[in-house]
């Protein structure tokens, strides 16, 4: 297949490949992991995973793959994205990955507070059922 | 092969590599950094596909912010800083999740295999440079920036009410 513009191309591949193994570390993190903080960098990783491919589709002219193989002899100007749909989007997964982590570790804190762990293992119950539940957890002190 | 072929899979190579290290590494410590290293690369990867602003925002929100509040996680949990196994589940189910692990990135792979094919993309920088993305921020996608400035504080109100200890009143807060 022609490249749509002159210029640097670059196999498409490449990303994939690079996206999908990202997802797998990332769901290895996820399931394998006890500690609560390190979960999140496997969520972390999943997450970078969708933006490789977010990111690797920005550099495909408007409307994707069936475009490129319709439009790859007329100018590639005309077919560009205005939107910038896969680099737009990119920047709001990373700012929504910021707020989740930033509420996930608020509660991986507080579980932390009342429980003295964060073994996920740990804990099995939530609230006042649970063995290592305390009325007034003790503070944690800086 | 192209010379950013070959700076692509250098990237890819490390950001997959330190990825597996910072799930697996028995050192909690050792982990953020490694997730440090990983999502670094992502941004390289970024920057050979020609999106530099994403790249800038992915150094700047992740390793600058996101590895922080990791860091301040593991101290403020007190998560042992010598190497130590209770961090990671049995080898039961290490193993389970190491055949989910290759079965998402088969899974995910293999459809897009098989969608893009042999597909070569043209990387273009000027499309990822400040004005054209900024062009397309305030202007397609307004209404989706405002909305996640409206998610971000809920994000920041919701972990300041999360976190922040519910003293009962004391004697002396009564007027």
């Amino acid at each position: 297949m022609t490249p749509p513009v002159d210029g640097p191309t670059l196999h498409l591949v490449g990303p994939v490949v690079l996206a999908a193994a990202l997802a797998g570390v990332g769901v290895y993190g996820l399931l394998a992991r006890r500690n609560a903080v390190l979960v999140l960098i496997g969520a972390e990783l999943l997450l970078n995973a969708a933006g490789v491919l977010l990111v690797a589709g920005s550099a495909l002219p408007s409307g994707g793959l069936a475009a490129l193989k319709s439009t790859s002899q007329s100018n590639p100007v005309e077919t560009a994205d205005p939107l910038l749909a896969g680099q737009s989007l990119t920047i709001f997964v990373i700012t929504i990955a910021a707020a989740e982590i930033g509420v996930a570790l608020a509660v991986v804190l507080l579980l932390f507070r009342a429980r003295r762990t964060s073994d996920l293992t740990a804990v099995r119950e939530l609230g006042e059922a649970s063995p290592t539940y305390t009325e007034t957890p003790e503070k944690v002190s800086p | 092969m192209s010379g950013l072929e070959v700076v692509f899979g250098a990237f890819a190579v490390l950001a997959v590599a330190s990825g597996l290290l910072a799930v697996t590494s028995p050192r909690v410590v050792h982990c953020a950094l490694w997730l440090v290293v990983s999502l670094g690369s992502v941004a390289g990867v970024y920057l050979v596909l020609g999106a530099e602003i994403v790249a800038l925002v992915q150094l700047l929100v992740y390793v600058g912010a996101v590895v922080v509040l990791v860091l301040f996680a593991l101290m403020l949990t007190r998560a042992p800083i010598a190497a130590s196994r209770d961090l990671d589940a049995g080898p039961g189910q290490r193993a389970a999740a190491a055949v989910a692990a290759v079965a998402v990135a088969g899974v995910v792979g293999g459809t897009l295999m098989v969608v893009v094919g042999d597909t070569v993309i043209g990387v273009d920088t000027g499309r990822g440079d400040p004005r054209s993305v900024g062009a397309a921020l305030f202007g397609g996608w307004l209404l989706p920036f405002e909305l996640l400035s409206v998610l971000l504080l809920a994000a920041l109100v919701a972990a300041i009410a999360i976190s922040r200890p519910d003293d009962p009143p004391t004697p002396e807060d009564a007027p």
